[in-house]
């Protein structure tokens, strides 16, 4: 059950000129929360903008009791909301709606966890890394970006002891291209009968390659997509994601319901 | 305090309907919202067959308002009624159902079908989708188009029903009165309005399908005021919908002539709108001294305004 909280701002941290973490206070939703699902933000009270904003939980943030006392989103800023979002300030509220969406499926001691990041798609890795680290899988971070200014985190997901493989366009850190390489070499190298979980967030394109890369060595993976979503309840319609079905062809499903995170093998990508 | 109204042979606990395709087949958002606390639900389009509808991107904000291109998409009139309607009426929803055709022979099939189920409160004629290219909206621009559909229904069916007009339209009041004189027992409106939104960088629309239609307050004056002249033109019900976003804007609907009121693009910003809808109705009467709901419906004084000064 999601619920509506109007949330403080906790603290607005910039990460960059267009990167920021925003913690809001939301303790029921954030004891609710499990790894992959989102929330529905708005970001100004008022019509304009008028729409929430689906945010995947990036961490969930504990009192010093160990409770769960808010949630923080990993936001970038490329429109009006996420514009009112980077800006932010402790004090301000915004009304935040969640958790929502079908999570992750958390892999088990046996496999091992492989997370795939392109740019903002850090934001769901952060507490499946924690809920596999609870498990004791043995997790990787493949995480590419344009830069190093804009690779965050790094230290968090170190000290949960997931081994980094980072990208950068530009070379500035890590293997100079796009992320897929380096997945690609490993899973040629990985042993065929070790089991091995993929999970992979982050721009379309990337998605796709993941999913074609993880298909061709017979790995499963998960994909959590980012859609234009209206709603969050599957209400609307508005977020659908092409899967195949078994007459040959496709149906359209509501990623805010039947995802965000869809097996990558089902998507008929573009 | 009542709240209730009538919709032709229909009563409603109370005005507030939730609008075709901003609620699903309402079965999802069953345990959010108590959905018998609701006036009624109308539920997505459907058509006798499932649809897939348009490509995604399917929506965009535009400024107090949103662009909508779904394409219909639905799961049919036969697996909602075996998959969706024995949900709907075990949680004691009031179940409206947006009804599709791309030919007549179409609108009275899927009628005759929502009929013979058990649960069926009312029809909503859905001769306004801007967003598909046959059926729909070709009836609603057209008078004999609107009057045929709505005949054809009216042969199959008990039921209330209640074509929801396009806003497309030069005279929308004409069209409320086709509607009245082949049978309908109310008209709602309105759908949304045709509209655009291009993308100034790639010079391509911002949604796959190209049009799409524009819903939400930016909307609202508009609906207010259409609502208002089929109020005048017909003596059946009115349903009026249109970027209503809180109980005063329920409140000028009922004012302007609508005997109930759908509310579409504001349960997608707030999903747990109900109750402060109803709240905020309630304490309108109260202060203003109304015991029934109805005694507000059509009531704006549209005459000369009287200056408070005497002057
Ligand atoms: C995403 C979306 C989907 C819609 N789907 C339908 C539909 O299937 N059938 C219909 O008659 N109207 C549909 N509408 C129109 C609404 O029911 C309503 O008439 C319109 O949005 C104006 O009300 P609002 O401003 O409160 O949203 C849709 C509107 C939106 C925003």
């Amino acid at each position: 059950m999601p619920f509506d909280v109007a949330a403080d701002v906790m603290a607005n941290t910039r990460l960059s000129a267009d990167y920021n973490v925003l913690a809001l206070s939301a303790p029921a939703i954030a004891a609710a929360a499990t790894p992959g699902q989102f929330v529905m933000v708005k970001a100004a009270s008022g019509d304009d903008p008028l729409l929430r904003r689906p945010f995947s939980v990036f961490e969930v943030l504990r009192d010093a009791a160990g409770a769960p006392a808010g949630l923080s989103l990993l936001n970038k800023r490329i429109g009006p909301s996420t514009e009112l979002l980077y800006r932010a300030q402790p004090g301000d509220t915004v009304a935040c709606f969640g958790p929502l969406g079908r999570p992750f499926t958390v892999a088990d001691r046996s496999a091992q966890a492989w997370m795939v990041a392109g740019g903002v798609g850090l934001a769901p890795f952060a507490t499946l890394a924690d809920a596999l680290g609870a498990r004791s899988v043995s997790t990787t971070l493949f995480y590419g970006a344009r830069s190093r200014a804009e690779l965050f985190y790094l230290d968090f997901f170190r000290r949960l002891g997931v081994e980094l493989v980072l990208t950068t366009e530009d070379g500035s850190l890590g293997e100079r291209g796009r992320i897929i390489a380096p997945l690609d070499r490993r899973l040629a190298a990985h042993a065929p009968h070790a089991p091995l979980m993929v999970y992979a967030c982050g721009p379309e394109g990337m998605l796709a390659a993941c999913a074609k890369t993880a298909a061709r060595y017979g790995r499963p993976c998960e994909v959590s997509v980012e859609r234009i979503m209206g709603c969050g309840m599957g209400g609307c319609y508005s977020c659908v994601v092409p899967m195949r079905n078994d007459r040959g062809s496709f149906h359209h499903v509501r990623s805010c319901i039947a995802g965000p995170v869809l097996p990558a093998d089902q998507i008929l990508w573009e | 305090m009542d709240l209730s109204v009538r919709i032709g042979s229909l009563t409603l606990t109370n005005p507030l309907v939730a609008a075709s395709g901003c609620f699903g087949y309402g079965v999802e958002y069953a345990d959010l919202v108590d959905l018998s606390s609701l006036g009624a639900i109308v539920t997505k389009g459907l058509f006798l067959e499932a649809r897939e509808g348009h490509r995604a991107p399917r929506i965009v904000e535009t400024p107090a308002g949103m662009l909508n291109a779904i394409g219909l998409q639905g799961i049919g009139a036969r697996r909602f009624v075996e998959d969706k309607l024995p949900e709907l009426r075990t949680r004691g929803a009031t179940v409206i159902v947006n009804v599709c055709g791309t030919t007549i022979d179409e609108y009275a099939e899927v009628s005759r079908i929502l009929s013979d189920a058990e649960g069926v409160a009312a029809i909503e004629l859905n001769i306004s989708c801007p967003n598909i290219k046959e059926g729909g909206i070709q009836f609603g621009c057209s008078l004999d188009g609107t009057f045929d559909v709505v005949s054809a229904v009216r042969k199959v069916t008990r039921l209330p029903i209640m074509p929801k007009l396009t806003p497309n339209v030069t005279d929308v009041a004409s069209f409320a009165r086709a509607s009245e004189q082949a049978g309908a027992d109310a008209v709602s409106l309105v759908n949304t309005f045709l509209a655009m939104v291009i993308d100034v960088e790639t010079r391509r629309p911002k949604i796959a399908n190209g049009l799409g239609g524009l819903s939400g307050p930016a909307i609202r004056p508009i609906a207010v005021r259409m609502v208002h002249e089929c109020y005048e033109a017909v003596k059946i019900p009115v349903v009026g919908m249109g970027g209503i976003m809180n109980a005063r804007d329920a409140l000028e609907f009922m004012i302007a002539g609508a005997a109930a009121v759908q509310i579409g693009t504001a349960n997608f910003v707030d999903p747990l709108i109900w109750t402060k809808l109803t709240d905020g109705i309630r304490d309108y009467m109260q202060r203003h001294q109304f015991t029934r709901v109805t005694e507000l419906v059509g009531t704006v004084q549209t005459g000369p305004v009287e200056s408070p000064t005497g002057a």
